[in-house]
């Protein structure tokens, strides 16, 4: 194996490895943080986000964007808090995906119909949801049941509850990604619309679908994040959906479509929650967290475009073979 | 009676009439060669075929019952494939869902999984018939061009297509590959697959093809058995006249002042000691085999990719620190064999991408604000002069323009700057004879003017037509150099095809493209 190769490894690899060094500096700094105890913590506060960046990578597939999960969030939660007050999680959940999901069809509209660039739609609704939550809160504090409250310690088989969401999220989007039909033609769509469309793929079907579905993840992100909060201000989840979409990216899926998969995400939403998890337990300074996960992020985005320039100068054409080589 | 039959095809696109009344018939296991120049009508009469448009007029019988496509998809129902120039397959999926991607098999009805297993099965039975050896799950992304063709192939055996179209389908093969191509098809119509073959390549066409049918200004022009189609007879039904010459005269003369100096250029695992002098008024060709070395020497002149030894030198100064911008600065254009990825925005007009090259000699010197007066006046005169076609060039998307009009756009933009040196490659790659006739004449009124023209092609009669040398390459050296009046093919072909050492002669005589 040459240089170049060994490099290559090395950086495909580069996030586990990455990993690992965060693994290994703050459990050299805190005897607390290699716990298991604090591992199921950070599952559980990384559960949100990846719930998010789930739904954000069917989008992002498509070489799209949604910029409106965060205000989903919050507006599934307001709609949560106000109207389904007393109604049982079974029942909630669902009506939280079909809010969100709904929104999504909106945004999808705009998106597919009226081709409206992704990026402007979901800014434009990103204040709207925001605004209508404003609206159904009356812009006040809205608090939770014990019903809801209780969740965020219940478990089942000794598994924290958020952490069984969590799994559930990621397993059946895997499933629909990768072993459905629907799955390959995100994928087929996010590398070339024009030859999806030819191909017989209903594209505009395909499209509308995953804003639909990154509307529905938001809801159950909603969900999960307001058991561990306990009350939604008129901040909760802002800026949530650059989280997402750095999770999904540090998990190696392109903004340009077509590339990379759900589990990447979680790991990207593991990886930036494991940071700021070994932040808070080695007492750093709470402002210069922005400031390490912001780096992570950009070491990361950086060792992939790395690699992808020594990819290509290795697919690069040999005309002739030298006799030394030099 | 014939699988399939159309009779007097009509289309109007806007109310002007572009087909008037197309006929034609294929049999099983026939292969059926359309040819005429650009804009003939061929892929609007294919593009009924294939679902993507709806006709006007006329009937279309298929298996003896009449064919009304709703769609590209419907006309696959009906076995009808149609295999585009721009292949539509997804890099990033592997080959076996790319032959399934509209239709995979499910683990049952109800059942919205995948069934990989007998996806895989399927995918090696239909892999099987067009030889391709990779696993099913490799990525396409992996596969080179010609592979990824016979993909598509695999990809129309798959719903049992019983006429399949190819548009173009060897502009992206090397000549291995093509032939690899050609075995297939045979292999094809031995099964009684009916096929219809569009290209400009003549060779290939009376190679392969079994009839002939030729289209010119949306009508079927003439016809018949290949034997009795020889290539002349072909140019001239498709251009309407006999063509006595495919080449200009000539009207001047190379003179002995050097434009462009190339000495001892090496970059190891590319070219090796290329020298050379380009003279005013030149033409100098570049002959040689797919991966030769010919595009990767020009983009080392022009600075796009590095060189490790060496000196190039334009006017006599040697240029220090080559890039695209120093180059053009010191007065070189390049003519890239991607024009349309490369050369042009396809979906700016062809006023924007004629100024492309040229926005900073009209900028204002004080605010820097482009002059798009003076721009446009000056587009439009080098406009007039590649004689470009075109209702409004300020309006008009160089996407909706013909290959040759392209071409024109890209020669135009660096006309505007008046450059010395030309570095062509492949400049009538895909262009119908007309259209390649006028770039040979724009070609002679650049060198006329006093430029020098290093011209890469693969087409030898191109080369022996119009060059005053050739310089044939080999192995990213450069093997021989001929003069025009000692211009022989077989010798020229010989030595793009010598090989060095223990290396046996192994290419295939056929490699050199034998095109109009």
């Amino acid at each position: 194996m040459n240089a170049t190769r060994l490099r290559l490894v090395l950086l495909r690899n580069a996030p586990v490895a990455l990993f690992i060094v965060v693994l290994a500096v703050f459990g050299s700094l805190s005897d607390r943080f290699l716990d298991a105890q604090n591992f199921t913590n950070i599952l559980i506060q990384a559960s949100h986000i990846a719930i998010l960046g789930i739904g954000m990578t069917f989008v992002l597939l498509t070489a799209g964007i949604d910029l409106s999960v965060g205000a989903v969030m919050y507006l599934s939660v307001a709609l949560l808090g106000i109207y389904l007050a007393d109604v049982p999680p079974l029942l909630a959940v669902p009506a939280m995906m079909a809010a969100g999901a709904l929104f999504g069809l909106v945004n999808a509209f705009f998106i597919v119909r009226l081709r409206v660039a992704a990026f402007i739609v979901t800014l434009a609704t990103l204040f709207i949801g925001r605004g209508l939550a404003l609206w159904v809160t009356e812009t006040r504090m809205v608090f939770y049941k014990d019903h809801i409250l209780s969740l965020a310690r219940a478990e089942w088989l000794g598994v924290p509850w958020a952490i069984w969401v969590f799994a559930i999220v990621f397993a059946a989007a895997w499933l629909v990604l990768n072993h459905t039909p629907f799955g390959r033609q995100v994928y087929a769509v996010g590398e070339n619309p024009d030859a999806a469309a030819k191909a017989g793929i209903n594209v505009p079907l395909v499209l509308t679908a995953v804003y639909a579905v990154s509307g529905a993840c938001a809801g159950i992100a909603g969900f999960v994040s307001i058991t561990q909060v306990g009350a939604a201000a008129s901040s909760f989840a802002m800026e949530k959906e650059f989280a997402a979409v750095a999770a999904a990216v540090l998990g190696g899926v392109s903004l340009f479509g077509g590339r990379g998969g759900v589990a990447g995400t979680v790991f990207g939403a593991v990886l930036i929650q494991t940071v700021q998890n070994g932040l808070v337990i080695v007492n750093a300074d709470p402002y210069i967290y922005p400031l390490v996960t912001s780096s992570i992020i950009f070491l990361a985005v950086f060792v992939d475009s790395q690699r992808s320039r020594i990819l290509e100068r290795l697919g690069r054409r040999r005309i002739r073979i030298e006799e030394r080589p030099v | 009676m014939a699988l399939l039959d159309c009779e007097n095809l009509r289309k109007s696109f806007f109310g002007v009439e572009v087909l008037h009344g197309v006929s034609f018939s294929l049999d099983r296991g026939r292969v059926l060669g359309l040819v005429g120049e650009n804009g003939s009508g061929k892929s609007t009469t294919m593009n009924i075929l294939g679902g993507v448009l709806r006709r006007d007029g006329g009937r279309i019988r298929l298996d003896g019952a009449d064919y009304e496509p709703r769609g590209p998809k419907d006309a696959l129902a009906r076995g009808i494939a149609f295999i585009h120039q721009e292949l539509n397959l997804f890099e990033n999926l592997s080959i076996e869902e790319n032959l399934f991607i509209t239709g995979f098999p499910r683990l049952g009805a109800a059942i919205p999984f995948i069934n990989r297993g007998r996806m895989r099965r399927r995918a090696r039975e239909l892999l099987e018939q067009v030889d391709i050896r990779h696993p099913p799950g490799t990525p396409v992304g992996q596969l080179s061009q010609g592979e990824r063709q016979l993909v598509e192939i695999a990809k129309a055996l798959s719903v049992d297509a019983r006429v399949i179209i190819f548009d173009e389908p060897t502009t992206s093969l090397t000549r291995r590959e093509a032939d690899r191509l050609f075995g297939i098809i045979e292999r094809l119509r031995g099964r009684g697959i009916a096929m219809i073959y569009i290209s400009h390549v003549l060779g290939d066409v009376t190679r392969i093809c079994d009839d002939i049918t030729v289209l010119r200004d949306g009508a079927v022009v003439g016809g018949g058995p290949v034997a009795q189609m020889p290539t002349e007879r072909m140019i001239s039904l498709m251009v309407g006249r006999t063509l006595d010459q495919l080449f200009p005269e000539r009207t001047a003369t190379p003179t002995d002042t050097p434009v462009l100096e190339v000495r001892g250029v090496s970059q190891p695992g590319v070219v090796h000691e290329i020298d050379f002098t380009l003279h005013a008024g030149e033409v100098l060709g570049i002959a040689g085999l797919m991966g030769a070395g010919r595009s990767e020497l020009a983009r080392i002149l022009f600075g796009l990719d590095s060189f490790k030894t060496g000196t190039i030198a334009v006017d006599g100064v040697a240029i220090e620190a080559p890039s695209p911008s120093v180059c053009m600065d010191r007065g070189m254009a390049f003519l890239t064999e991607d024009r349309r990825g490369e050369g042009l925005m396809m979906h700016a007009t062809i006023a924007d991408n004629i100024a492309l090259a040229s926005l900073d000699e009209y900028a204002s010197p004080w605010t820097r604000f482009v002059e798009r007066t003076r721009l446009g006046d000056e587009v439009g005169r080098i406009g007039q002069k590649v004689r470009m076609r075109a209702a409004d060039p300020m309006a008009t998307l160089v996407r909706h323009l013909s290959g040759g009009n392209q071409q024109k756009v890209v020669l135009a933009k660096w006309l505007l700057r008046e450059p010395k040196v030309f570095i062509l490659d492949e400049p009538t790659r895909g262009i119908d004879v007309g259209a390649k006739f006028e770039i040979y004449k724009i070609i002679d009124t650049l060198v006329a003017d006093g430029a020098g023209v290093l011209m890469i092609s693969s087409e030898m009669e191109e080369l022996i037509g119009l060059c005053d040398r050739i310089l044939v390459m080999n192995h990213g050296e450069i093997q021989a150099e001929f003069r025009r009046g000692d211009f022989d093919s077989g010798r020229i072909l010989e030595a793009a095809m010598r090989r060095r050492g223990t290396e046996a002669a192994a290419a295939p005589a056929a490699a050199m493209r034998e095109a109009v």
